[in-house]
């Protein structure tokens, strides 16, 4: 990736250094580091502390993704004042230690601050406009009747999760309607540019769409005649204006790996006729975290 | 009903939760008589296995009575006393198809899972963690079994449940195991580990014409069984393995080698500690002591046949010596359902006596005590046989 111009890695390795410095310090030394900035006996939590600085300021002296590392020490700051904060109810803190310590850390938040801000809008200046997705995958049933499955427009909502219905409203246009997590709604029109039978389709979407964006689909014979390798292509416009808070979520989602989960469902649908799942069998009383994942549960 | 479920490490528990039912067409529901605890739920027990989750239905060894069935399934009915493979296989893949039953494409609805440890996944395995599906297990009262037109296999009257149960997995897992190695007349095969799929892979070895197998273990009655089976025993508490197997075999070393012990490997002195250590703060997965000590063995051009399970990333594999001694890996779940049917014809004419490795029959809820004493090696405890009858 080409350096950009606004960059600053003088003031990136600055602060790299200074977090090795300060990490080497809290890890190796941490009862002095206690008495010093005021909060006493701490040990593990410093050493803690030393460790995400180290990794936070070797991360940034490496040059790769420093908007990330720049904003790990942001959150570490937020912490530090936290942790400060907290300490002052230890019987064996120093508040007047403490509390300078706490307008130094201040002071180096503004710096972070401002890294991570100026890390941040070079990384967005050099983000691609559209979304390339690609997924492919071997199916065992020949080409024309992977196609026919596919082109049967009803079928989709069959295997691709998000779905909630495709409904074909004139020649070569459709009506899509998807559900994201957390309950938005997303509509769209699609219309159909190439239909090539047992080869391929391409559509896009048609404007004044929810989401914008062009795709297509192939079924190109397997190895040996062997199966049908279909393959997706979907590239996915970045629009502004109100389309863009839900265009960014759908992106969010990792679409790659959301088309590629799709067409696993594809393939066992057409292999096997049914799709694999657990959802409805019986377990044991789950932990807390094991209740989270359980709505994933596939 | 009641099910055996995986509550932590070290931790399993008779719990009574909902019955299992049937949930896609080709599906069926199978009321257990008889389960079994396998040496790789062990490997669940002490938490070596990533995915699982508390509660969890535990068990891939199992056999008992058909009680319903989808409308896929067209070859069983109510009634029918089958045996049902680990592997959960559809049939219809690329893989099935070739009769590579452990790594069906479609039966795994965790595969992006498996495959971010692995590249790419095996297939689903009854109750066996979330990376294999995440499917409850057969160490309870009903189990649902996915494609059920494929895997389970109906038991003839004239067998008992004893008889047919190991079917499921670990005698053909054996079998595999010595298929692995290419065995021709006046073969050497020395097996490392000689519970159930040791012993199992001892017997394979002779049938398929081994002219001598050496059997390495530390336990007296496990190697008697060994011994009983048809091999010579080496007790490598009282003899150095690498040295003995060379003298044995005039400085050759074994045709084939067989690791029948897999990640959790007993090994003595700096080595034992070295994994021990590792295992345990999660540097490696495994402790490959055994398989280590396989390739090392292996005569030249030899053929290193690996049952033991692995889960993740193991240290320090002599791989210098598989490429100059030209050595062949062989592994993989077992592709189990390729081998039931050939192997009950020889349980039915009396060339193979499943029974003769059970050393316990318990009740289900004996369950949870039974899994410490079989992970001990208490009460010289070789196979657990649970009655779910009872």
């Amino acid at each position: 990736m080409a350096a950009s111009m606004t960059r600053e890695p003088v003031l990136d390795r600055s602060l790299g250094w200074f977090s090795v410095g300060l990490g080497m310090a809290e890890l190796l030394a941490p009862k002095a580091m206690g008495r010093m900035i005021g909060v006493g006996e701490q040990s593990t939590v410093l050493r803690m502390c030393g460790v995400r600085e180290i990794v936070s300021g070797v991360g940034l002296l490496s040059g790769r993704a420093p908007a990330t590392f720049a904003m790990s020490r942001v959150v570490g700051d937020v912490m530090d004042l936290a942790l400060l904060g907290a300490s002052l109810r230890s019987p064996d803190s120093n508040p007047s230690r403490v509390a300078a310590t706490a307008t130094a850390v201040a002071g180096v938040t503004a710096l972070d601050l401002y890294a991570s801000k100026v890390e941040l809008q070079s990384s967005m200046a050099e983000a691609q406009q559209d979304v390339p997705v690609h997924a492919s995958l071997m199916i065992n049933s020949p080409p024309d009747q992977v196609y026919a499955f596919w082109r049967k427009l009803e079928n989709l909502p069959r295997f691709m999760s998000h779905l909630e219905s495709v409904a074909e409203v004139a020649q070569q246009r459709s009506e899509w309607t998807a559900r994201l997590p957390g309950g938005v709604q997303l509509r769209w029109q699609s219309e159909i540019v190439e239909d090539q039978p047992g080869r391929l389709m391409s559509w896009r979407t048609v404007a004044g769409s929810e989401i914008n964006h062009v795709g297509s689909v192939r079924f190109e014979p397997g190895p040996g005649g062997q199966g049908t390798q279909v393959k997706v292509e979907i590239y996915y416009g970045m629009p502004g204006g109100p389309a863009a808070a839900k265009a960014a979520q759908l992106v969010a989602m990792a679409p790659e790996s959301l088309v590629t989960e799709d067409l696993r469902r594809l393939k066992q649908l057409i292999e096997t006729g049914e799709i694999a799942t657990t959802q409805g069998q019986p377990a044991g009383k789950r932990s807390m975290i094991g209740r989270m994942f359980g709505k994933e549960e596939s | 009903m009641r099910a055996v479920c995986w509550q932590g490490v070290h931790k399993v528990g008779i719990e009574e939760v909902p019955d299992a039912r049937v949930i896609n067409p080709r599906d069926a529901v199978i009321k257990v008589r008889k389960a079994a605890i396998c040496g790789s739920d062990l490997h669940l027990y002490d938490g070596y296995v990533p995915g699982m989750m508390r509660g969890d239905i535990l068990g891939h060894e199992f056999m008992g009575e058909v009680v319903e069935t989808g409308s896929g399934v067209p070859n069983l009915s109510r009634g029918d006393r089958v045996v049902v493979p680990f592997p959960i296989s559809c049939g219809n893949c690329f893989f099935c198809e070739q009769e590579m039953y452990s790594l069906c494409e479609n039966s795994n609805p965790n595969a992006r899972l498996a495959e971010k440890f692995w590249g790419h996944s095996p297939c689903g395995i009854f109750g066996y963690s979330h990376l294999l599906g995440g499917y409850a297990g057969g160490q309870a009262e009903y189990v649902r079994v996915p494609f059920a037109d494929v895997g389970p296999m109906k038991v003839p009257d004239a067998m008992s449940d004893e008889q047919a149960l190991f079917l499921g997995d670990i005698l053909p897992t054996g079998y595999m195991a010595a298929e692995n190695c290419n065995i021709r007349e006046g073969d050497t095969v020395a097996v490392w580990g000689c519970g159930p799929v040791g012993l199992f892979a001892i017997m394979s070895a002779k049938l398929l014409g081994a002219s001598r197998v050496i059997a390495i273990d530390r336990f007296p009655e496990r190697l008697s069984l060994a011994h009983r089976a048809g091999a010579e025993i080496l007790n490598y508490e009282e003899m150095d393995t690498l040295e003995t197997l060379r003298e044995w075999t005039g400085g050759r070393g074994p045709d084939a080698c067989i690791d029948a012990v897999g990640m959790e490997a007993h090994m003595h002195g700096v080595q034992h500690a070295y994994d021990k250590v590792k295992q345990a703060l999660r540097l490696e997965t495994e402790r490959p002591g055994v398989v280590r000590e396989a390739i090392q063995a292996c005569r030249n051009g030899g053929t290193v046949s690996v049952p033991g399970v692995y889960g993740g990333l193991a240290d320090k594999i002599p791989l210098g010596a598989v490429v100059n001694k030209a050595l062949t890996i062989k592994s993989g779940q077992t592709h189990v359902q390729r081998y039931m049917k050939p192997l009950m014809a020889r349980i039915e004419n009396g060339e193979i006596d499943p029974t003769m490795i059970i050393t316990h029959r318990i009740g289900i809820d004996d369950v949870p005590d039974a899994y410490q004493m079989f992970r001990d090696k208490e009460d010289d405890c070789i196979k657990v046989v649970v009655n779910m009858a009872s």
